[in-house]
């Protein structure tokens, strides 16, 4: 017979088992996600930008997206949006310190960064989508959203660490807005509208691979000495003359939990652009990992059921024809935990009214 | 042993009674503020209607209705599993009303979710594998709730069949009963140890105090004390509603059990956190670090409540029952709101939009509840003629 006390044995041993698994987890991990061969991404160089923000609207146009209404607190003002949204999928942020005068400098500088989907390399976004909405693309590595597929549980929204999906809580046919990399126009031969119109190659077009190239390029230059930038897209003929930036040594994107498609070159610290830091290790991964553990071709859920059924089985009570003899009602032995089998329910009674 | 069939052994019946009164009124009240938020927001958008942002896009909805609503409820699948296999027909006071509370909770939980969701009418995805995406804990959650809920109703079935006179068909289910009652505390099991798996895929945004990989045992564990809480708590308030005996020995047991449930969640707790060597971090004057000791104190009060020669008095059995339900809420607020961070400048309280919204979803559990009892036949009838069981008498 299982008595209370077995029950919570029982029940402290999976406890234990759970823990276990939890912690042996990382031994079971699944296969780590890499890059792949053709993906595709953007090179955003904060040294090159300008702060121009043609990359804004040239985003809206391309993707359909409406204008939006900002506040501030010298007046309100139209399509000047302070943050990506449900209605604007990049934006360019700056840091200022002091006077704000120089450029890429910390103190009394100021400095520009983007904001916009990192297409990641292993996604929470895609990893934590129950209906399948956001997609990781297996040529190009583009995270794609399906509004057809979309519940709006906006899961997405609260797993990425970079915050980037974004909801439109303003409307009764809501959905999940983020870049996709103008994944629409790659077919009629153009590519991300915001390289596409950056003025100075600060936002740079163009495969992965070529792209970390051009980052060792740039990063073997002499800060300050003239050179060609490509402008646009990698391995395009549109090209820049600018002088070759001071970088901080960390590439944004290049680890962040498991790497970004979209990488980041800056000349001041990263914590400085509200870059959030984070692990190498994906969220996605150790999730991904700890349920394959726990859920491992279902054996420990079909054993469990298989350990609680057969309690119940054996402790079931007769259908109601046979109630007349008591011995009927069970297995035997059932009276070896008196305090819990044998107490009379008067007492249950009596003891409550006292 | 328990002889069942003689007068020991307590039937359920209807308790009659008005079901108009000045309460259900109230009731009824809270239930039409409700449809008006609704209906607010399913022609404006849940913006019109909730403080949820980008920063926080899971609210109050989300961690009430759902997380701690289904984790309450779980009581159904607990006692009903105990009255099987523990002490077969000792609990069965208890078990409708536990099946229907539970029931209720998951009801409620499945209709948050629609309120909740943006584009609700695509929900029907979820069950079908050309969209459902088997890493989702999502995936696991949703299709979990809906199991659940049905197989609550099916565990709850024998009091309508009863109630309709269709003994046949009740006989034929109850020889089935052991494998719902099984596969009920397997899938509760699951989804709400998938409440904390939900957020380890939120990584470095849940702080380290919270973020952890045993977060699927200690929502499991904290769980199984807020469902048997729960009994208690309902226990002790129909008892007092309705002037009817308290079943005080069955409910010592049955915290007993919470006890040892709550103390493998501290002992997991606490050796995690200094295993993972976030304990410095509890010791910082941080909101994290203070709702965890709120939380921890009201996890450590029911044993120090249920402990020594006093441990067995009702007083104490409600008080450490509603420590134990209060630290398992807690926990899933502090986990889901508190220690989420998302970065500078995102603020979240609940809208009064919201709070009308689960204060109804309540208001009808409890509406739906009275009605049920006394229809059909949920409540054990009582051992002596007792004036309560005369209809008009019980103000519920």
């Amino acid at each position: 017979m299982l008595t209370r006390r077995k029950l919570i044995q029982g029940l402290a041993s999976g406890a234990g088992a759970i823990a276990a698994t939890s912690v042996a987890s990382t031994a079971e991990a699944r296969a780590r996600h890499t890059v792949p061969d053709k993906a595709l991404g953007l090179l955003y160089d904060g040294t090159l930008c300008i702060g121009c923000r043609a990359c804004i609207p040239a985003c809206k146009a391309a993707n359909d997206m409406p204008a939006e209404h900002t506040e501030l607190a010298n007046g309100d003002y139209w399509d000047a949006p302070l943050d990506i949204s449900g209605k604007t999928l990049t934006v360019i942020k700056a840091y200022r310190d002091g006077g704000g005068t120089h450029k890429d400098q910390v103190k009394d500088g100021f400095a520009f960064t983007k904001v916009s989907c990192m297409h990641c390399v292993d996604p929470s976004c895609v990893s934590v989508c129950p209906v399948s909405a956001m997609t990781k693309d297996p040529t190009t590595g583009i995270v794609k959203y399906s509004i057809d597929a979309c519940i709006g549980c906006r899961y997405c929204v609260a797993a990425c660490p970079f915050g980037v999906p974004r909801f439109t809580y303003d409307t009764p046919f809501p959905k999940i807005s983020k870049c996709q990399l103008c994944q629409h126009r790659l077919g009629e031969g153009r590519y991300a509208a915001c390289a596409e119109v950056c003025p100075t190659g600060a936002t740079l077009f163009g495969p992965v691979s070529d792209l970390k190239k051009e980052i060792e390029r740039r990063r073997a230059l002499t800060p300050g000495t003239k050179t060609t930038y490509p402008r646009g897209r990698i391995g395009g003929n549109d090209t820049y003359e600018g002088a070759a930036g001071a970088y901080v040594a960390h590439t944004y994107g290049e680890t962040e939990i498991g790497g970004t498609q979209v990488l980041h070159l800056s000349g001041v610290p990263f914590e400085l652009l509200d870059k959030p830091a984070l692990p190498t290790v994906a969220p996605a991964d150790i999730s991904e990992s700890l349920q394959h553990t726990i859920y491992n071709k279902l054996i420990a859920p079909i054993g469990f059921l298989g350990v609680l059924a057969a309690a119940a089985w054996r402790h079931m009570r007769p259908p109601p024809e046979a109630v007349a003899v008591p011995e009927a009602a069970g297995a035997p032995g059932d009276s070896t935990d008196p305090p819990s089998g044998t107490e009379p329910p008067e007492r249950a009674r009596e003891g409550g009214q006292r | 042993m328990i002889a069942p069939g003689t007068a020991a052994h307590e039937e359920p019946a209807p308790i009659g009674g008005r079901l108009v009164t000045r309460f259900t009124a109230v009731l009824g009240l809270l239930v039409g503020l409700l449809a008006v938020v609704v209906a607010i927001r399913l022609v404006r958008g849940i913006g019109a209607v909730t403080n949820l942002n980008d920063g926080y896009p899971w609210g109050l909805w989300i961690v009430y209705d759902d997380v701690i609503g289904t984790a309450l409820g779980s009581s159904g699948f607990i006692v009903a599993f105990a009255t099987y296999v523990l002490n077969r027909g000792a609990y069965h006071p208890m078990v409708r009303p536990a099946l229907v509370t539970a029931l209720f909770g998951y009801v409620m939980a499945s209709a948050s979710v629609f309120v909740d969701i943006g584009r609700y009418w695509n929900a029907w995805h979820i069950f079908v594998p050309h969209y459902a995406q088997f890493n989702s804990v999502m995936l696991t959650v949703a299709l979990c709730i809906v199991a659940c809920t049905g197989i609550l109703a099916i565990e709850f079935l024998p009091a309508v069949l009863e109630r309709f006179g269709m003994h046949g068909i009740r006989r034929r289910l109850d020889r089935v009963m052991f494998l719902f009652i099984a596969a009920g505390v397997v899938l509760g099991a699951i989804q709400q140890s998938s409440f904390g798996s939900l957020l380890i895929a939120f990584g470095p945004q849940i702080d380290p105090v919270y973020q952890t990989r045993l977060l699927p045992l200690l929502f499991l564990t904290s769980t199984v004390g807020m469902g048997l809480a729960a009994v208690v708590i309902e226990a002790g308030a129909s008892s007092l509603a309705l002037r009817r005996p308290l079943e005080r020995d069955l409910l010592v047991k049955l915290m007993k059990i919470g006890q040892m449930i709550v103390q493998i969640f501290l002992v997991a707790r606490l050796a995690d956190l200094a295993i993972r060597g976030a304990l410095p971090k509890v010791i910082e004057p941080t909101p994290v670090a203070a709702v965890f000791w709120i939380e921890t104190a009201l996890f450590v009060a029911p044993i120090a409540l249920l402990g020594g020669p006093r441990g067995d008095r009702p007083a104490r059995l409600f008080l450490a029952a509603m420590a134990m339900a209060l630290a398992g809420m807690l926990y899933r607020i502090d986990a889901y709101l508190v220690a989420y961070h998302t970065g500078a400048g995102w603020h979240y309280f609940p809208s009064l939009g919201e709070i009308a919204v689960t204060v109804g979803l309540i208001a009808a559990e409890i509406l739906a509840f009275i009605v049920l009892i006394r229809l059909f036949p949920v409540l054990p009838r009582p051992h002596r003629p007792d004036p309560a069981t005369n209809p008009g008498s019980a103000r519920a």
